[in-house]
This record gives C-alpha cells, structure tokens and sequence, in this order.
C-alpha cells in the first residue's frame, strides 16, 4: 500500500515554524530554563495519565520519583480509566471560566482528544522547543513524533513514547499465526473463542478496527483525510461486512469484550484466549517477565504493515503548574528516561529519540539494554502505516456502538 | 450555639442535594449557560432517547434492581423464619457485622475472581471434576443479563438487611407472638410470617426502599460485575458524563433524571405491591392455615445463608490470596507460591490512595459524629424532637440515586472554587455518612435512662461534664460502632468521590475500580484487600476498645 507520506512529512517538518501560539505571552515560554526549573520545584504536579496499564503506571511512578529527586517537582499520578475525562475537565473548567488554577496540568494525549484540545485552542504552548532535551527527538526516522494522526503536533505536546500494533499469539497453540486481517477471520473459524479485541470504546479496541479498514476501505488514502459522508459510507461498509464475518467467532461469541488491552493479558495466561492486539511490540516480553503472559508468547505484524503512532504529553492552557509539566515533559525526554522506557524489564518501548545524535555517554544506555527473544526488532517491525485521521477514529467508535452496543 | 446545630446540619445536608438535583434538573431541559445552552427545551431528552442501547439499560436497570433486592429480602424473611429464637440466629448475626464493612467495590472484584471462567470455583474443580484444562468460553461475570452483578450485589444487601431485621426484632415482641402462635397450632414457619412479619416490615421499610434504590442506581459494581454493551442506564449515564464532547452532558443530565424518575417510580410501584401483598397477606392469615413444620424452608434457608456468607468470605479471602500470589496458572488451585513481591512493588504507589482515604474518612467520621450527637444533644437539652418528615429528610442521600445530584453539585463545587479538594470530598461524604451515624446513635441514645444524666446534675455536673463523663461514657460501644459504620461507608464510596475529588483526590476505592478494568490480578488484590481491611480493623477496633476500657467495670460489659 503506498500512502501519501512526503507531503505530511514536509509539513511536519514544516510545522515548528508555522506553530500559533495557543497561549500567547505566556512568560514561561519565554523563560529561561532555569526559571521554568525554579519555578517548577516544591509543587505538585497532576499528570493526568490512562491508568488502566499497571507496568505503565510503574514507569510513571518511577518518572515522578526522579523528577522529585532531581527537580523537586512533586508528581501525583491521577489515573484516568478514559484520557476523554481529564479533557472534560479541562473543557468544563473553561465553560466554568476558570482560565488559570486549572486542575489538569499534564495529559497523556494523543489522535481524538489532542485535537479536540487543539481545535478549541486548550494547549499550552507551543512549549516543546522550551525543552532542553526536545533536539533529540527523532523528526525524521519517526515522522508521527511530529504529526499525530494527521494532524500537526505544532510543538503543542512533546513525546514521550513510541507506540506499534503487533499482536501477540502463544506460539505454543498458534505456530502459524495468521498474517492479515483477512487470514485473522479463517482462523478465528478455525479456533472459535480463542481471539478477541478490547471494547471499541477504548483506544486500543477502535485501532484494532482500524488496522482492519486500512486492509479492507477500497480507499485507503482517504483515511489520512478528515472523514466524509462520501469516503465514509464505502469503508464502512467494507468494515462491518469484515466484521460481522468475525465476530461471531470472537471470546464470548463476540458479545463480551475486555475492557482495555492489559485485560487481554490475563485471558491467554489463564488460556482463554491464544492471540490479541496490543500497541507495544515489546509487550510479550515485558509482561513474560512479569510473569503476565506465559513464556511461549511471540509478538507478530501483518505483511502488509501495522499501525504506528505516538505518545504525546500536552499541558493544559489552564495548568496550576505548566512549569512542573515542562520539566517531567523534559524529563520524560531525556536518554535516561527513555532508555528506562526502552528496557524489556519495564516498559521495552522503542524510544521517540535519535540515539545517533545523542552524546555518548547517553548512547551507551541503551546499548547497555538486555535483548530478549519475545521482541520485534525495528527490521521485523517495519514502517508504521500512519494513523488515519482522528475522525474516522471517532466515526467506528459510534458507529460501532449504534450497530453491536445495543 | 447548641440550639442552632440542626439547622446548620440541616443546611450541610440539603444544600448540597438542592444544589445538586437543580444543577442536573436545568441541563436535563437544555439550560446550562456555561456550555452555550441558553434555552429549554427537550433536545437532551431527544438524544437521551436515540443513545444506542437505552431501551435494554432501562431493562437491565429495572431486572438487576428488583431482582436484587427482591432475592436479598427473601433471603432475609425465609432465614428470620426458619430461625426465630434459635441460636443460628445470633450466630449470624456475630458473623455478618464483620461482612457490613466490606466496601461494596472490593466484595465485586473478589467475588469475579471468584466465579469468572478462571475464576477460584473453577480452578478449584479443575481438572480432576470439570475436565477443563483451559477456562470454559461462559460468561460467568459480566454476563448480558446481569445475573452476576445481581448475585454479587445480594451478596451484600443481605448482610445489611439481615442486621436489620435483627434490630427490628428488638422491637416488636417476637417471642411472644411465636409462643401465642404456637399454643394456637400454627407451624413455626408458618406462625413467624404470620404473627411477626406484618410487624417487622414496618421498620425493615425503608431500609429496603434504601436497598432498591441502590441496586438500581449503583455504578461501581455495575462496573465490575456487569455488562458493558450495553451496560445499566446508571453506568451509561456515567459514561456521557466523561465523555469528551460536553454536549454529551445534556442528554446525560436527562439520563440522570431518567434515572431519578425510574427510582421514584420502582419505590411507588413496591408501595403499591406492599398494599396488594398486605390485603392478599391478610386473607391468608383470616383463613387460618396452620401449616406444617415448614422443614424444606427450615433446612433450605439457613443453607443458603450459609452459601452466602461462604461466597463472602471466599470473595474476601481470594483478594488476599491473588495479592500474594507468585505465578498462579489456570488451573492450579493455588500460586505455585507465595511472595511479597507484589505489595512491595505496590507499597509506593497505594500508600497515597490509603492515607488519602483514611484522612477522608476519619474526618468525614468525625463531622458526622460531632453534627449528631450535636442534634441529639440539642433534642434532650432544648426539646428539638423532629418530627417523622425531617427524620424522613435524613434518607434522602440513601433514596435517591447518587447520579441525579452529584453532577449538578460537582457543577456547583467548580463554581465555589472548592472541586478536587479534600475539603469537598470530605462534605460529599458527609451526606452519606451522616445519615448511617445518626440513625445507628439515635436509639440507644434515646433510649439511655434519663436518671443517669439527672442523678449527675444533682451532684453539681453541668450538661457537658453530663454529656461527656455520663452519657458519652456510658453509650461507648454504640457510639464507636456508629463511628465505624460512618467509617466503613467513607471508605466504600465511588461516585461521590469521583464527582467531588475531579480526579485529583483518589481513594482505595477509585483506584480499584479503575484497576478492575484490566489490571494484573495481583496488583487490583492489593488494593481490594487494602480497601477491604481498613473498615473491617477500624470495626474490630471499635468492637474490643470498650471491653479493654471497661475491663475492671463489670456493669458496663455487654450482658
């Protein structure tokens, strides 16, 4: 499939420079560092993050413990079951007129609710070239670090990780996992009850829907556009007739769905369940080490590419404290950090940075890092498709909801 | 002072809850200013009745609910039937007071570990019975027609209703009715629906129409242990109220109201089959029958208490289990072994949510303690004897769904200034917690003999050296297990915490049920049983201090 990329791509590029600024003359975004960094110290700081991944809840409480240590920025972890709620809240604060104090001062964000923030001008910002670690970020080899879902990140949100559907099979039911969309459904026939997909109401179930449109919409480049009734109706046709092809051979008959993709992981130790969808490639890995996933778990990709996107934090326009949230953002930033995040024990996300550029010692890190055979090297994973626009994101999840919520 | 406390009690406890059901009310008709809507009308009802999967919550709501309540109050009658004047009676008693602190949220997570597919029953009867070497493809919880959320929410109306009709009992005189009964020929079981049932209900009435409101309007075991597509309309209604696009708050203010009419609805309709039952009851009683020994109920109801009481302490004791689980496969019966691995990679992390929730509910405890003894105080010095309606006021919180004011008042809190503050979870908590303490001091507060008070005042005690040295000295016992009741139902709210906390204060209990969407078993063990233990130590406490204090007074120990 050949998409579009070289516009995007230089629009992205392009992006830094034509950035408007959501909160203008804000006077941390022209401060000194070590102002933001003196004014950041001794406050707390809400990071408003999805809690429903306990290994990522880990690394967040290992993130504010070193930003504590090094910053004194006093990090409390407000774990959200929906990311949509602390944008509510945001939303609902500025109908309320509270336009400083706010509540939320940093969001793990992207796709849907990033530009829903965007659109109605809630960032602060543009705050990422602020960040003294922010030269590091990979531009070029990971384009998504700057485009989110189409749309222009406009240094309105850093990264902080990487993201990839693969799925996971156990190899030891699974030797030859299926390798599309379309071989998924011969074998789901094949082995009724052993595969399923989070709620379509959570980020990783609608993606899973959506890896399956970019095999099926007879229109795939329509999907990195904003969605029309006349692109819309088409693919969505393809979609369901897929679906409906499936789902009666789904866990639970296709009626019952996990709540997130974690709740997946429980379901194949305890041998409900022999393959699912997941957006870590690393995540077989990390949760056998945990002891989450039996030691026979193999992450896979489909021949023909899986989604690839990434993890943004953004600040409210309102944050009580922007200053802590640019100095975690940074932190988050950082090689010690991100080779934290890139160890196959914790998180074994692939990092947002160059490593080529960084300095040596940096370097070193993740050359330090232990390799594990149930990791997808980038070789195997292969180029990210791009993540369509957050529209159609937001157009499966209702008419999903419309047509099997009932 | 002492004279105005109940008006401001009155003011804490109904502000709030006008606030809040105006703050729903005006969205529910499309007024709601700060979000552009500047004019009624009935589009949020519109949307509220296009929304995907309505018509079947609504369902789900009315079955969970009523049958809910329906089997926790049978269970109760048939085992207060089969036990009159029997020693089981006390024993259950003894057992189930325990039980009452659980939060319901914790027994919801503990009870799916219990029954899921994978669950502990399972694993414990695989393979050698079952046959299963992997987990069967059922859906034992969050099943479409919410059996499992109606088993697990019995599992714990039945407790409360259970030490309800046991206080009931105290007070219509059941022995002698039986013994009259009895002398007539009726059968015990037979006698006891009779004779004692018709005077029972009377005081079990509103715990009840508390229970039914409840089972229709609760969210955080629908969460764990109900369906999600669609879920109940109380789940659902939550749903829109996070959701991103604020205009989803119309037809969710709609949704809440739906819900309030549904509750006022169901409370009629139960009215109503109360007076048919009772004029049915009354022929059957006119008859004469006298009935046979009742054995299949004799044997039958105690068993199922039993059952019961076995699937509680189950659900309790596989939250322990799985947070000091090492690796632990279907369908091994227990861990290959045991560790602490996961409480110290946990300690950091949940000690936040724990103090946070003891601080919330020692001072919320605390408020409701001082606001009622306050009103008792002021009802013996100054004759404030409130009448049946303002004692009725005292249950609004607990008869009306928690939805239907918590949006509007979280609204007014933003408006305050006060939302995300200890200090507005603390006085949310309050409305809930004010009324179980209350009405557990009330009676035996009442009930103390005035002559103690009276013979200190005549050897020179003034009314709060009387109030401490005699009356609070006397009435410990009740007076700490009240505190641990206000307690144990601090610690177990979600809604109110969730609304008044905005995120930022998390107790045991929202993290739970956050965890419980797909958290590692281990981890959402930890902070179930954490949740689980602090009222159940906070009630044992409450339990033994009296006898420590009052070790060397033998007039002062329970009889």
């Amino acid at each position: 499939m050949t998409l579009p990329r070289r516009p995007l791509l230089l629009a992205a590029l392009a992006a830094p420079f034509s950035a408007k600024a959501q909160t203008p003359g804000q006077p941390l975004l022209a401060a000194p560092w070590d102002e933001v960094l003196r004014e950041a110290r001794g406050r707390p700081m809400f990071f408003n993050a999805w809690g429903g991944d306990d290994r990522t809840n880990a690394f967040i409480a290992w993130a504010g413990g070193r930003v504590r240590d090094l910053h004194g920025v006093d990090v409390r972890h407000v774990r959200l079951r929906d990311t949509a709620e602390a944008v509510a809240r945001v939303i609902a604060e500025k109908a309320a007129g509270r336009n400083a104090g706010g509540s939320v001062d940093m969001i793990w964000i992207n796709g849907p609710n990033f530009l829903a923030m965007k659109e109605q001008g809630l960032h602060f910002g543009p705050f990422v070239d602020r960040l003294p670690n922010a030269r590091f970020i990979d531009r070029e080899g990971k384009p998504s670090t700057v485009v989110d879902f189409t749309v222009p990140v406009e240094g309105l949100a850093a990264p902080w990780r990487m993201a990839q559907v693969a799925f996971i099979a156990d190899s030891a039911r699974v030797p030859n996992p299926p390798l599309s969309m379309e071989a998924l459904v011969a074998w789901a026939r094949a082995n009724p009850g052993r595969t399923t997909h989070p709620n379509v109401r959570n980020f990783m179930g609608v993606t899973f829907l959506k890896q399956a449109l970019y095999e099926v919409a007879p229109d795939p480049p329509a999907l990195l556009r904003p969605v029309t009734d006349e692109t819309w109706r088409p693919a969505a046709d393809a979609l369901w007739a897929w679906y409906d092809r499936l789902r009666p051979h789904l866990w639970r008959g296709g009626r019952q769905f996990p709540e997130n993709g974690p709740a997946q992981r429980p379901l194949m130790l305890d041998g409900e369940i022999d393959l699912f969808i997941t957006f870590n490639p690393s995540e077989a890995a990390v949760a056998i080490a945990n002891n989450q996933l039996p030691a026979t778990a193999r992450p896979f990709v489909l021949e023909r590419g899986t989604i690839g996107n990434t993890s943004f934090v953004s600040i409210p326009y309102n944050a009580a404290n922007a200053a802590g949230a640019m100095v975690v953002a940074n932190f988050l930033l950082s090689a010690e950090a991100q080779a934290h995040g890139a160890d196959p024990r914790v998180l074994g996300n692939p990092t947002v940075l160059d490593i080529a550029a960084l300095p040596e010692a940096e370097r070193a890190r993740f050359a330090a890092l232990p390799r594990s055979p149930a990791i997808l090297q980038p070789e195997a994973l292969g180029r990210p498709l791009q993540e369509p626009h957050p529209s159609w994101m937001t157009r499966i999840t209702a008419e999903w909801e419309s047509r099997y919520g009932r | 002072m002492l004279r105005a406390v109940p008006l401001l009690t009155a003011l804490i406890f109904l502000g709030p809850i006008a606030a809040g059901l105006a703050g729903t009310l005006l969205p529910a008709f499309g007024w709601l200013p700060a979000l552009g809507g500047t004019a009624f009308s009935l589009d949020p009802w519109r949307a509220l009745l296009a929304a995907p999967g309505l018509g079947k919550a609504v369902l789900l709501t009315l079955g969970t609910g009523f049958a809910a309540t329906l089997l926790s109050f049978g269970l109760v009658v048939a085992f207060c039937a089969a036990t009159q004047g029997s020693p089981l009676a006390r024993r259950a008693q003894a057992a189930l007071a325990p039980l009452l602190a659980t939060p319901h949220a914790a027994l919801a997570i503990g009870f799916a570990f219990l029954v899921a597919p994978s669950g502990w029953i399972a694993r414990a009867l695989s393979p050698w019975a079952t046959g299963w070497e992997r987990p069967p493809d059922w859906a034992t919880v969050n099943d479409p027609w919410g059996i499992a959320l109606i088993v697990g929410l019995t599992l714990k109306e039945v407790p409360y209703l259970l030490l309800m009709a046991f206080a009931g009992l105290g007070q219509v005189r059941a022995a002698e009715g039986m013994r009259a009964a009895a002398a007539l020929g009726y059968g015990p079981v037979t006698g006891w629906l009779k004779v004692v049932l018709p005077q029972l209900y009377p005081q079990l009435r509103l715990p009840l129409y508390a229970v039914l409101v409840f089972s229709l309007s609760v969210v955080d075991v629908s969460l764990i242990l109900g369906p999600g597509t669609p879920p109940t309309l109380s789940a659902l209604v939550l749903r829109w109220f996070s959701d991103r696009e604020l205009t989803q708050w119309f037809p969710a203010a709609a949704g809440a109201l739906l819900l309030l009419l549904i509750v006022l609805a169901a409370i009629l309709a139960w009215r109503v089959a109360e007076r048919v039952v009772a004029s049915l009851g009354r022929r059957w009683i006119a008859a004469g029958g006298r009935g046979g020994a009742g054995l299949v109920l004799r044997v039958g109801a105690p068993t199922l208490m039993a059952a019961l009481l076995v699937a509680n302490a189950a659900s309790l004791l596989v939250l322990i289990a799985w947070s000091f689980a090492g690796p632990w496969r279907f369908p091994e019966a227990l861990p290959a072994t045991f560790t602490l691995a996961t409480w110290q990679a946990q300690v950091q992390a949940i000690a936040t949510p724990a103090a946070t929730t003891l601080t919330v509910a020692l001072a919320t405890t605390a408020l409701a303690m001082g606001l009622a003894l306050a009103c008792l105080e002021a009802e013996q010095r100054h004759g404030f004897r409130p009448g049946q309606r303002v004692l009725a006021l005292i249950w609004l919180p607990l008869l009306l769904p928690q939805l239907a004011f918590l949006f509007g008042w979280q609204v007014a809190l933003v408006r305050l200034d006060l939302d995300g503050t200890l200090g507005a979870v603390v006085w949310t908590h309050l409305l809930f917690v004010l009324p179980y303490v209350f009405l557990s001091l009330a009676d035996p507060w009442r009930a103390l003999d005035r002559r103690y008070a009276r013979s200190a005042a005549s050897l020179g005690a003034g009314p709060w050296r009387v109030f401490l040295a005699v009356k609070c000295r006397l009435l410990l016992r009740p007076l700490l297990v009240a505190a641990a009741v206000g307690f144990a139902v601090s610690v177990g709210l979600y809604l109110p915490t969730l609304f008044a906390g905005a995120g930022r204060v998390t107790t045991l209990t929202t993290e739970a049920v956050t965890l419980a969407a797909g958290a590692d078993r281990r981890i959402l063990g930890a902070y179930a049983t954490l949740q689980a233990l602090l009222p159940m130590a906070v009630y044992a406490a409450a339990v033994m201090l009296p006898a420590w204090l009052h070790r060397d007074r033998r007039g002062m120990r329970p009889a």
